[in-house]
């Protein structure tokens, strides 16, 4: 250990050493600064100010600067630093908004050497130019930033963010001339030392203030800000724009920023609020500190890297009134305690799957990947790096995709695209789309189409359109009456069915996969898999094979199931369990080739019974609980195409007796489902049908439309027809020349335009533009 | 029975669910013409009818109207008895609907039914406010749309909606933070949340917030029995007493141990972080809103108690204060010189506080501050002692608790909390963020918008710069709660308030409940209403602030 220390001087060219340690101070720190041969640091807060010496041992304190039988508020500091050149001058900012400097070199007890009290409010920041002995900045509360010559008893000059609250300023480490200063409003602007009236560059950096920033030591265009939006950006101002290069997100406002010497990619934080940690962050790692210092109470107010060519030793103080030293070396590293793994699925139902490699290695029975297989191991490995210090893993990816042919979402958009959710009486809506779904071989779909359209339409005036089943099935009032009460009890039956499958599955789930040739998974992924819950939320994949769920008992499948055990049971080597459907009592959901009950039939099952127990005039709203019993069941198996179709085509007749918010739900849900598989005609339709405030402004959000007097061709501010700038009517018809309030066409090429049966009417008889300008007009 | 056949089937349905309470009741509508209705009450069912005319759909809406219309005709044309809510309802609708269809065809039934012998209400006040006319409310009031939309997103537009109308760019987001803390996504249930805007508004013996909220807890389904005091309700409500008596009287005084009562693990029932600081927030916006309502004398609603009479006052003209109202607006002739002459002094240190440059030591400066933060201002008001009126003080355990002037220099003088060791911006924001992240959005906008409101004018004057003004009041009100900016000069304050203007400032912050007319007509006797509104926001914004900051400040004590 010893020797490494050794090791590290020598290359530093410092002579630093010392271990993990800390002080106790009087009072909170408000910010801390080291002397430029590491060797004092000096800790300053609302009742602190004193110099420590870093000693071998601990902290030793040298100097308390707070003297006088009253402390005056010129004490009391927001901020503190050390000069970089003089290793006697000190400057602070105080809350009450006065800029102070002080020289140890005095010999009396105060030590203070000059004031400045140009500023209105709280002075947030002071900085020392690196490199000039007398030039001073400082930033605060007031907007204003100000550069003293320490010569002179005032300020030379005077920058104005035009903005309230200056959060930061901090000069360029390589370019003589430059500061950049960060704002309240999220901003960052960049000035020019020797062009007071106006900043050099401005670009909105973070929403809310920010609270810092840093340029990098070695690199002149990096500079890091920290906000209280939680990030730290890494942005690159060499460029023409500043560019967001490398974005952190911490887990609390940020409150300070260090780079770390000597690691190109290395900086420090500190938050604001809550989380008392430092963290030192690989830049381009930013989802896992790279190290994390635990040892502060409270929030951390200061941190400073000790030595500018060390990056081993960071000072900190606190709000918990200690100051610390942290040593590299017994920093926690939390990508140690980390599991590297990940899951997650794709669109059409295939699943990645992440892990350590030594994980995946430890599989059974694991093949190498061929050609032919589905499952494609990904290998990731960090390249080697002599700084880099994190700890290297490898992980494995494996790729599950569904089996082939079996395009199990096909339904889905096929579905998507042809039913029909309006623009026809209510019962050819329901009977196209009993179609579209009897095509798509879901015949339990179809079923429950027709019988929407039978339990709402007027039972007087019979569809006029010509529906075979119906027509086989006799007289409508009879219809009318079959027992709905039957068919919801099937449904829950198979609820609860399927529930205990679910159960039950769990036990079954190792020789499923034993079974199956083409498994891969090891028992230990697979555990791991099925223990995860969301994996019930995945909604794609149920109302497909449930049947097979539900009539199988060797596969007994999960009904919810996910795609891995999916896949596995869809491969043609699974025996075919759609053969022994006829007998089941339940109306089939199957997407499968084999039909085995048409809806008819199933009709037929059911009406037998209790057709006397109802009078034959149902009101509509006496099917409501079931329908939106129904409702909810296919929404639950993770049909919610069904749900908001039927509820768009019911419209009126069922949507006041479910809830907003459930509403809100299914089409949220539905929509992103459209807008992934980029159904956009779809998911448009069904924004504009649905009835719910939150979903139909969706279509309105962000649309703005910018609108230019045709006359001045300046921007139109406010709403009506007369310009602000030229007071003149804008949008004038180009033929009747009155004002155009509706519909208004104009020509893209010249602007000219006007009511649009006018422009008609004129383009009939010329293909010049009716203002005269000229312009062969084109509309499309 | 009539309204049955009226009413299509979905409807009754509907209603049923809504109000599972009664989904056994099976001859409900018989129940609704007793006195002793189980609940929820007659009312609340009333006022559902009356809550499908806010719907946004307008087809919607004009069937709510249709059916309304119908049956109150019905009523009176078979001479039934039409209850007292719905008239009072159709009062209310006829006074303060901004969709002119509906307000028309309200007055219209109310006509009618006067014409069938119907004694109909009357209501008391002319205006929202008993403070300023009501038809300079309506002139420089928002916007159609505006008020549309508080319409059909709250089912009304209350008095305090018109009054900041006032100010429409405040209004939008006072009434999204409102909406958000009232009817979103949050950790505590609806009616909870009104019931904690009942206890926490009956601090302050605000009677108008206690009424509206009452109604409102009805509505959401709360259970009739807590409005009959704290007593009745569950244990865990009735730990927040506390809290809310000190947030509303002294901030200063929440410490990590009240938190801790309320969240640590041995406390049941326990409050979760995410609950309290919806409380805190819902409490603290209550306790500012009501010294909103006192300080601009919000008149009762039309249908709260004391808002209408069932008496013909047709003969009698003007209420008492709508008389009170003319007088004071014509002040005589020197008065006014006067009043003018006092606006120009005004002008005349803001130019010089903005331009002095006067250097005073530190000792000053705290004597500065510690003056006006203990200045006793309410000597001539503390005689009369206001007892709660016995609608109110069910909800008030402890009334004698409130606000306490600070002890002139020295002993006991609770610390003072320095903005820069505690601020919104930096921890409050961060704090809230964690906590309650849409709601720490919307109040720091609140802040904000209220913070840059300014329209450049001063009484008769155009383009003033009022920023110190408006920094003074702000500062001032902060100072009241004890909490000091270190780069303010308080000699400032001194300066541009006027000893009305204080008296008048530190009774509606701190003491709202004895806020009277003649404190609100002798400060700034030149400027306009809006403008005494516009000083309100400030009040209610910066108070809400400061108990935030508090409540706050002790939570991250707690954390940490």
């Amino acid at each position: 250990m010893a020797v490494m220390e050794k090791m590290t001087r020598a290359s530093s060219g410092g002579m630093i050493s010392g271990r993990t340690m800390f002080c106790h101070l009087d009072a909170p720190a408000n910010a801390i600064s080291v002397c430029r041969d590491a060797t004092q640091v000096v800790v300053a807060g609302r009742n602190i100010f004193k110099i420590f010496a870093l000693e071998d041992e601990g902290f030793v304190e040298r100097l308390n600067l707070r003297v006088g039988r009253k402390p005056s508020l010129n004490f009391s500091c927001a901020d503190v630093m050390w000069h970089q050149m003089e290793e006697n001058l000190l400057a602070t900012a105080a809350t009450n908004g006065a800029v102070v400097t002080w020289n140890l070199g005095r010999p009396c007890r105060n030590k203070q050497e000059q004031l400045f009290t140009e500023h209105k409010r709280t002075v947030n920041k002071v900085c020392f130019h690196p490199t000039e002995v007398h030039m001073l900045l400082s930033g605060s509360q007031d907007g204003y930033m100000k550069c003293f010559d320490l010569r002179k008893k005032e300020s030379v000059s005077t920058f104005s963010g035009q903005s309230e609250s200056v959060r930061d300023v901090q000069f360029s480490m390589k370019d003589y001339f430059t500061f950049a200063a960060s704002f309240e409003n999220g901003n960052v602007q960049l000035w020019d030392i020797r062009r007071p009236d106006r900043y050099e560059r401005m670009f909105t950096a973070h929403t809310g203030p920010v609270f810092c920033c840093d340029w990098h030591p070695e690199d002149r265009g990096w500079l890091a800000t920290g906000g209280r939006d939680k990030m730290v950006k890494v942005w690159d101002m060499t460029t023409n724009r500043a560019k967001e290069i490398f974005c952190v997100q911490t887990i609390a406002s940020v409150a300070r920023v260090k780079w770390r010497p000597e690691r190109k990619w290395h900086l420090a934080t500190c938050s604001m609020m809550v989380d008392h940690n430092i963290y030192v962050w690989d830049v381009r790692r930013p989802y896992i500190p790279f190290a994390t210092f635990e040892e502060h109470k409270d929030v951390t107010t200061g941190i400073v890297w000790r030595h500018q060519h060390d990056p081993d030793f960071l000072l900190s103080g606190s709000k918990d009134s200690t100051l610390y030293q942290h040593m590299f070396k017994d920093a926690s590293r939390p990508v140690d305690r980390a599991n590297p793994e990940g899951l997650c699925f794709g669109l059409f139902g295939d699943l990645a799957f992440a892990a350590k490699e030594s994980l995946m290695s430890g599989e059974v029975g694991r093949k190498p990947y061929a050609g032919g297989d589905r499952r494609y191991p990904i290998f990731f490995f960090k390249k080697p790096d002599v700084t880099e210090q994190f700890a290297q893993v490898s992980s494995a990816l494996s790729v599950f995709e569904t089996a082939p042919g079996g395009a199990p979402m096909d339904w889905f958009i096929k579905t998507a695209r042809r039913y029909l959710l309006s623009g026809r009486p209510f019962a050819e809506l329901c009977e196209h789309n009993a179609k579209v779904a009897k095509d798509l071989n879901r015949p339990q779909v179809s079923t429950t189409w027709t019988m929407l359209r039978i339990m709402f339409s007027d039972p007087a005036n019979p569809s006029s359109s010509s529906n075979h089943n119906l027509s086989k099935l006799g007289n409508l009032p009879l219809m009318n009456s079959f027992s709905m009460k039957e068919m919801s009890s099937a449904l829950t039956e198979r609820n609860k069915e399927n529930r205990q499958d679910n159960i039950h599955n769990l036990d079954s789930n190792l020789n499923t996969t034993e079974d199956n040739e083409e498994t891969e998974g090891s028992e230990g992924q697979a555990e791991y898999l099925f223990g995860d819950a969301e994996l019930d939320d995945d909604d794609l994949y149920s109302m497909e094979h449930e049947n097979q769920a539900a009539e199988e008992a060797e596969f007994s499948l999960p009904q919810e199931a996910f795609p891995l055990r999916h896949e596995i049971v869809d491969h043609p080597s699974a025996p075919e369990p759609l053969t022994e459907k006829p007998e089941s009592p339940h109306v089939s959901g199957s997407e499968a080739e084999a039909t085995c009950l048409t809806p008819m039939e199933s009709f037929s099952l059911i009406s037998v019974s209790s057709s006397l127990l109802f009078p034959p005039h149902l009101p509509p709203a006496f099917f409501s609980p079931v329908v939106i019993a129904m409702l909810r069941y296919y929404a639950e198996q993770g049909d919610v195409q069904m749900a908001v179709s039927v509820l768009i085509v019911l419209g009126d007749r069922i949507r006041r007796e479910i809830d907003e918010l459930t509403q809100e739900h299914w089409y949220m849900s539905y929509i992103d489902l459209l807008q992934r598989f980029e159904l956009w005609n779809v998911s448009n339709e069904v924004i504009k049908l649905s009835t719910c405030g939150a979903i139909s402004c969706l279509n309105q959000a962000s649309t703005t439309l910018h609108i230019n007097c045709s006359n001045c061709k300046r921007p139109m501010n406010n709403r009506g027809w007369i310009c602000d700038r030229c007071h003149q009517c804008a949008s004038v018809c180009a033929v009747c020349h009155h004002v155009v309030k509706g519909v208004f066409v104009w020509c893209q090429g010249c602007s000219h335009g006007g009511h649009l049966t006018h422009i008609m009417d004129w383009l009939r008889n010329s293909t010049y533009c009716p203002a005269a300008c000229g312009h062969q007009c084109e509309y499309t | 029975m009539l309204e049955m056949e009226h009413t299509p089937g979905y409807e009754l349905v509907r209603e049923r669910q809504a109000s599972p309470a009664t989904e056994t009741d099976i001859p409900r509508e018989l129940e609704e013409h007793s006195p002793t209705s189980r609940h929820p009450p007659a009312s609340v069912l009333n006022a559902r009818r009356f809550s499908r005319l806010s719907s946004r759909d307008e087809q919607e809406r004009t069937a709510a109207l249709e059916a309304l219309t119908q049956s109150v005709l019905e009523r009176v044309e078979n001479s039934a008895r039409l209850e007292r809510d719905i008239l009072l309802q159709l009062l209310r609708v006829s006074r303060s609907c901004p969709i002119p269809d509906i307000k028309e065809r309200a007055a219209e039934l109310l006509k009618r039914a006067q014409e069938e012998g119907v004694a109909i209400p009357q209501a008391l006040s002319s205006g929202p406010s008993a403070f300023i006319p009501a038809d300079e409310i309506l002139e420089e009031g928002a916007g159609q749309d505006v008020m549309t939309e508080a319409f059909l997103s709250m089912g009304r537009v209350d008095h305090v909606t018109m009054v900041m109308g006032l100010h429409p760019s405040y209004l939008n987001c006072f009434l999204r933070t409102q909406n958000a803390l009232l009817q979103l996504d949050g950790p505590l249930p609806l009616p909870w949340r009104h019931y904690i805007i009942i206890m926490a508004s009956a601090r302050h013996q605000c009677s108008y917030l206690v009424q509206l909220h009452s109604f409102a807890f009805l509505q959401e389904g709360g259970d009739e029995t807590w409005l009959k005091g704290l007593s009745h309700t569950p244990t865990k409500i009735q730990r927040l007493h506390t809290l809310n008596k000190l947030l509303a009287h002294r901030p200063w005084m929440i410490t990590q141990e009240h938190i801790q009562e309320l969240v640590s693990p041995g406390a049941e029932p326990r409050w979760s972080f995410a609950e309290l600081i919806q409380a805190i927030v819902l409490m603290s916006h209550a306790h500012s809103l009501s010294s909103f309502v006192w300080g601009c004398g919000i008149n009762p609603e039309p249908d709260q108690s004391g808002g209408h009479t069932f008496q013909s006052t047709a003969q009698s003209g003007l209420s008492p204060l709508q008389q009170n109202n003319g007088q004071s607006d014509s002040p005589n002739r020197q008065e006014w010189s006067e009043a003018v002459s006092e606006v120009e002094l005004l002008m005349e240190r803001m130019m010089m506080v903005q331009q002095q440059e006067e250097e005073c030591t530190q000792e000053e400066m705290l004597t500065r501050f510690e003056r006006e933060r203990s200045e006793s201002l309410l000597e001539p008001a503390e005689g009369v002692r206001c007892v709660p009126p016995d609608s109110i003080s069910q909800f008030v355990p402890e009334p004698d608790f409130s606000y306490q002037d600070f002890s002139p220099r020295g002993e006991q003088s609770p610390t003072t909390m320095r903005a820069q060791d505690y601020s919104w911006e930096d921890h409050g924001f961060s704090l809230m963020n964690r906590l309650y992240g849409e709601m720490a959005q919307l109040l720091e906008e609140k802040f904000q918008v209220v913070y840059a409101l300014t329209y450049r004018t001063m009484a008769m004057h155009t383009d003033v710069d009022t920023t110190t003004l408006r920094k003074a009041l702000w500062n001032y009100i902060h100072c009241v709660y004890g909490i000091r900016y270190d780069d303010y000069d308080y000699g400032e304050v001194n300066q541009l308030l006027e000893r009305s203007l204080k008296v008048y400032i530190k009774t509606v912050a701190c003491h709202p409940e004895k806020t009277t007319h003649r404190m609100y007509t002798s400060f700034w006797r030149h400027f306009r209403h809006s403008e005494k509104v516009h000083v309100n926001l400030l009040l209610l914004e910066a108070r809400l602030q400061a108990a935030l900051l508090y409540a706050l400040r002790a939570i991250t004590r707690y954390m940490t």
